[in-house]
């Protein structure tokens, strides 16, 4: 009985567990990445004891990926090295971490999965607890196969109706993150409920538990259903049963209710995630570069979205537009499709799948008095380049729409 | 006991220690900037033993985990506060700087007090004002994570599972 972030600790210790208490648990997959694994290959070898399970580890190369410099080819380099000297299995290059951890059957509904990445609260669309946590974290897990957590209170967003033409996920999400701002939900569990969550693909879910990180949140849900069961047999390779596990007489600090259908496209403004806005107070802002990319939104649904609005078109003659399919999974599936074909004709730079212009290391660089439209979660001063450069955060719609217009333009005008 | 350093709501860690410093994981020369910049005399005036007070999200911004580190470096035997940002809290406990939370005694100590802290029972005494708060106690695994000096080092010596025993379960 409890949240669901109650009953996925209370399933995996075998006891009733409650918000506040600390527990120890097995953790069911340890991931980092190229930015966080050196940290916690110097913590494993400061402990000085063997891996405790080589098959929970799971590796991968998506943030800087191929090297855009020889700073991270020898980091490149290094972390291969390790992962030949331990014998690691789980060892990826497909693409985001998360994106490629869901697409791999690593995440079933009711893990518990520690990440060294701040956005490893994805899991949550699935109903496994997925948490961020510090690299040295990661080194430690790797030898003991455990984690210590402080069980959190529960936030419940219900969410109700439907979207309007031309408002999506993002949108609706952007929307939350203004109304709980950036602490609203910190060392706290968001879950993410509602007809209207029933009713989105496992793709369009990713979106909430994968922001509620930019709410301060330790950890985003949404409850296992059939939708979840169905893409994990069809699209993750997985087998049930599956702990589809519900929240029962739940307690939770703080229940927000939002009818979606009162929503229209939202932009988060430089520099704050909860600085959200509807379009029309944003309309018309110049432009410089449209990404359409992260863990948030490049996903199939997203690309082929971009597609049908740049079919036949083209992009704005000063405004450099990069499309950057989250997985080599997805990308695929967008060349078979013709949808890739359809960007390049448009003018779009498409680019290999991996966290790409997200973090300002390559692949998108900002320039100094440079505003960028994109798809991303985050908009932090300096993230994807100069910090003299502006980011702004919106659904891949309004990011297509605005390619060929040069500015910030609502797609229901489109 | 120890002698209090008093901070305000919402203190980051950019605050504790900003990210120009950040290129060393050593204590020491971490301890050298904490706080540099909204109170430069902390530095040239702690004494081990002292303790910082903070009020509500102490400790919140980048997932840093030089921001305690510079705080233990700089001979803080303890951090009170109404409460802790999400990151801040596991580092703290992890690196071995112990951490209690107690609105009322983040609200009322003042900077300069001396105080008294027993870390296994909660209780705080004020010496100053002689006023005595009771913050929830920390787990055993946390004190001996702490005892040890943080969790690499604990892990060195011991293994995991004593901690579980201490954490109170079965997997
Ligand atoms: S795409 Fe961006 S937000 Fe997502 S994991 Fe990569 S760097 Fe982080």
């Amino acid at each position: 009985m409890g949240t669901l972030v109650e009953e996925i600790f209370s399933r995996k210790l075998g006891r009733p567990v409650r918000a506040g208490e600390i527990v120890m648990v097995d953790v069911d997959y340890i991931m980092s990445h190229d930015n966080t694994t050196p940290l916690a290959i110097k913590a494993f070898r400061q402990i000085g004891k063997p891996i405790h399970d080589k098959e929970r580890i799971v590796l991968f190369f998506d943030h800087a990926y191929p090297a855009p410099n020889i700073a991270a080819a020898e980091n490149h380099r290094m972390i291969l090295d390790f992962v030949r000297e331990q014998g690691l299995p789980h060892f990826h290059r497909e693409g985001v971490c998360h994106q490629v951890m869901i697409e791999e059957g690593y995440v079933r509904p009711g893990a518990i999965i520690i990440g060294g990445d701040s956005h490893s609260n994805t899991y949550g669309a699935l109903g496994a607890f997925g948490a961020g946590l510090g690299s040295t974290e990661i080194g430690v897990a790797w030898v003991t196969g455990k984690c210590w957590f402080r069980i959190p209170e529960s936030i419940r967003v219900e969410l109700r109706g439907e979207t309007q033409p031309g408002v999506s996920a993002k949108d609706v999400m952007l929307h939350i993150a203004g109304l709980l701002g950036m602490d609203g939900a910190t060392y706290k569990s968001v879950e993410f409920a509602g007809e209207y969550i029933r009713g989105l693909s496992v793709d369009e879910r990713i979106i909430f538990p994968n922001m509620s990180t930019e709410v301060g949140a330790k950890c985003g849900l949404i409850e296992a259903d059939e939708v979840t069961t169905a893409y994990l047999e069809n699209e993750a390779g997985l087998q049930g049963p599956f702990a589809c596990l519900k929240p029962l007489d739940a307690q939770y600090e703080r229940v927000i209710e939002v009818d979606v259908s009162q929503l229209g496209p939202a932009v988060a403004c430089h520099p704050r995630v909860e600085n959200v806005k509807p379009i029309e107070e944003v309309e018309g802002l110049e432009i410089h570069e449209v990404y359409i990319g992260t863990c948030t939104n490049a996903r199939y649904g997203d690309i082929e979205t971009a597609a049908n609005i740049l079919r036949g078109k083209r992009v704005h003659a000063y405004t450099r537009v990069i499309v950057t399919p989250a997985s080599e999974r997805i990308y695929q599936r967008a060349l078979r499709a013709g949808l890739i074909e359809t960007l390049m004709d448009a003018g779009c730079v498409v680019t290999q799948p991996g966290c790409g212009a997200c973090i300002g290391r390559h692949g998108g660089i900002l320039a100094a008095g440079e505003r960028a439209l994109t798809t991303m979660n985050r908009n932090f001063i300096g993230r994807m380049g100069s910090p003299e450069a502006e980011i702004y955060l919106a659904s891949p719609a309004t990011a297509a729409v605005s390619a060929l217009t040069g500015r910030i333009t609502d797609p229901r005008k489109a | 006991m120890g002698k209090v350093w008093k901070f305000g709501d919402n203190l980051n860690t950019d605050e504790i220690i900003p990210g120009r410093y950040n290129i060393t994981i050593d204590p020491q020369e971490l301890a050298a900037h904490v706080f540099c910049e909204i109170k430069p005399e902390f530095t040239q005036g702690t004494q081990s033993g002292d303790v910082v007070v903070g009020g509500q999200n102490f400790g919140c911004g980048s997932s840093r985990e030089h921001a305690p580190i510079a705080i233990k470096g700089a001979g803080i035997r303890c951090v009170i506060a109404a409460s802790y940002a999400r990151i801040f809290f596991r580092n703290a406990i992890n690196i071995g700087l112990p951490i209690l939370e107690c609105p009322q005694a983040a609200a009322e100590i003042r900077e300069g007090d001396e105080v008294q802290v027993n870390l296994s029972s909660g209780v705080i005494t004020d010496i100053t004002t002689g006023r005595s708060y009771q913050a929830q106690p920390l787990p055993d695994f946390v004190l001996k994570i702490a005892e040890a000096g943080g969790i690499v080092a604990f892990l060195q010596e011991h293994d995991i599972d004593e901690l579980m025993t201490a954490a109170g379960g079965a997997v």
